[in-house]
């Protein structure tokens, strides 16, 4: 446990310090966000349909970036044969990582959603489901995203390679979060994709942090 | 069975012994496959001759599933138990399921047109192929950007594994989206029933699809039992003359 | 001679079902020729290895 707490601690220092990716980030998702109505044109309407879409692929881009850093700078400095060799089992540091990776990164995205949704039309209704589907689905982001980044710690194009090999896998996540903003905007029900979700977020639990640790383990011993 | 087959020596010398009989079965069923399929069976009453393209179509589907859920077999054994054939299975099916993946989406989207007016459709099944399709080619690059022959085997059975647990997930994800988005009027490719007269011709182009992947899926395991043999020897001459 | 011109028509539906057909043939012959040559590769590379080998282990009784 002081071991999570220690890398957490570590890691959300190193996020949020002079330099760090969490700026960087939440630049990349306001500006990717903000492109899509000078390419399709300022109509209100159709922004508003098409915001959902906009925003949460925006989000899916913005983890993707930083995965590639998720585990490769503790590579370089040596820091991972460390981490893995220090007794804590290589899930509970894959598990630290991951939240630090959410609180530095899904978090601050959800924060500056309601934004982007005023700015693209969302209505009421819709920014606060976005807000809660964002909530729910960017952990699992980072979880999935966990994966590819440890199979490809090392690795040659790591970035791009974790794309390919992660974006396949976002699809249900990015299927009910912008699904229930849509249901949300139409007044309809959004319970059962609120729950399917979640139920996402709990298997990627086992299946992110197992599947990390298990790459990890190969990348480094 | 499978332990005894753990010897490569053993699995080649069979491999030897079943693929002149599968070759040749696989040929004779495709082509009375594609004499049943093309010649006798008749055309459908809807949608006229381009029901044909199902006994291409349905079977390089199933196959790519079935490639799949090979690989994903496979992986789970060579992580498991350590089978030292696993991995090369697993690595011999990937190109297999990735090209019947694809010539299920084109001759989908050949079946489309005519029958929808349009190339494509975001209908489930087209989708789930597609993504399907791209979880082969995640599978192939990841092994192809691994050098180390050990890792990058371990490395993408993991990725096997991961994706295997989520297909699944991605097909529930993709029909309820269809629902979702989808109105009513597009026409289902299967009929709740489908006419003996054309359920046996393709079941018959559906082994001999299944031949043909087992009978590729040997040579190419050969090919890299054999590669890795010559990589073992081209080291170690090497490091003699070093 | 018209059943064979009938038989190619595919009642109207010729543009898309010999293009089925062939593009799975297209896949199907590639994807096994490229695996026997692939093959056929690794089993040249391997005799010429096991031709050479022998020589080698000859050399350093020459030296000797």
């Amino acid at each position: 446990m002081s071991a999570f707490l220690a890398l957490l601690r570590r890691d959300l220092r190193l996020a949020f310090a002079q330099g760090g990716s969490v700026g960087l980030v939440i630049g990349f998702f306001v500006i990717a966000a903000t492109l899509f109505p000078l390419a399709s044109g300022p109509e209100r309407a159709e922004l508003a349909r098409v915001a959902p879409a906009v925003i949460w692929i925006g989000a899916l881009l913005a983890t993707l970036l930083s995965l590639d850093r998720l585990f490769q700078a503790d590579l370089e400095d040596g820091g991972l044969d460390l981490l893995l060799l220090g007794g804590a089992p290589a899930s509970v540091v894959v598990l630290a990582k991951c939240l630090a990776h959410w609180l530095s990164t899904g978090l601050p995205l959800v924060l500056v959603s309601p934004l982007l949704g005023l700015l693209l039309g969302l209505e009421p209704v819709g920014i606060l489901m976005l807000v809660k589907t964002l909530l729910l689905g960017t952990p699992t982001l980072s979880l999935i995203g966990a994966v590819g980044a440890g199979l490809t710690v090392g690795v040659r194009r790591a970035g791009i390679l974790i794309a390919v090999l992660i974006l396949p896998l976002y699809v249900p996540v990015l299927i009910f979060g912008a699904g229930a903003v849509d249901l949300a905007t139409l007044g309809l029900d959004t319970g059962p994709s609120l729950a399917l979700l979640g139920a996402v977020l709990l298997v990627s639990l086992p299946v992110g942090t197992l599947g990390a640790a298990a790459a990890l383990r190969l990348a480094v011993l | 069975m499978l332990t005894r087959l753990a010897n490569p020596t053993r699995f080649l010398r069979l491999a030897d012994r079943l693929l002149p009989w599968l070759g040749a079965a696989t040929v004779l069923a495709f082509i009375a496959g594609l004499v049943w399929g093309l010649g006798f069976a008749p055309a459908d009453y809807q949608q006229g001759d381009t029901v044909r393209i199902m006994f291409v179509h349905v079977p390089a589907a199933w196959l790519a599933m079935f490639g799949y859920s090979f690989m994903a077999v496979a992986s789970f054994v060579g992580l498991v138990w350590k089978h030292p054939l696993a991995d090369v299975a697993a690595k011999a099916a990937a190109p297999l399921g990735a090209g019947f993946c694809l010539v299920a989406l084109v001759t989908g989207s050949l079946w489309g047109q005519p029958m929808w007016g349009t190339w494509w459709v975001w209908d489930a099944r087209l989708t789930s192929m597609l993504v399907l399709f791209f979880l082969y080619v995640g599978y192939i690059a990841l092994w192809s950007a691994i050098d180390e022959p050990e890792r990058a085997s371990k490395a993408a059975a993991i990725l096997a594994l991961v994706g295997a647990v989520n297909v699944p997930i991605v097909k529930f994800s993709v029909d309820w989206w269809s629902t979702l988005h989808q109105p009513s009027s597009v026409m289902r490719l299967d009929g709740p029933t489908i006419d003996p007269s054309i359920l046996w011709p393709l079941l018959v182009n559906a082994i001999a699809f299944q031949l043909y992947f087992v009978t590729v899926l040997l040579w190419r395991m050969k090919a890299e039992l054999i590669g890795r043999r010559v990589r073992a020897l081209t080291l170690g001459l090497a490091a003699r003359e070093a | 001679m018209d059943t064979v011109a009938t038989f190619l028509a595919m009642g109207g539906y010729a543009g898309f079902v010999w293009p089925s057909f062939a593009l799975t043939f297209v896949v199907v012959i590639g994807l096994a020729i490229a695996s026997r040559r692939a093959l056929r590769k690794a089993e040249r590379q391997l005799a010429l290895l096991e031709q050479s080998r022998p020589a080698r282990r000859a050399r350093p009784g020459k030296a000797a």
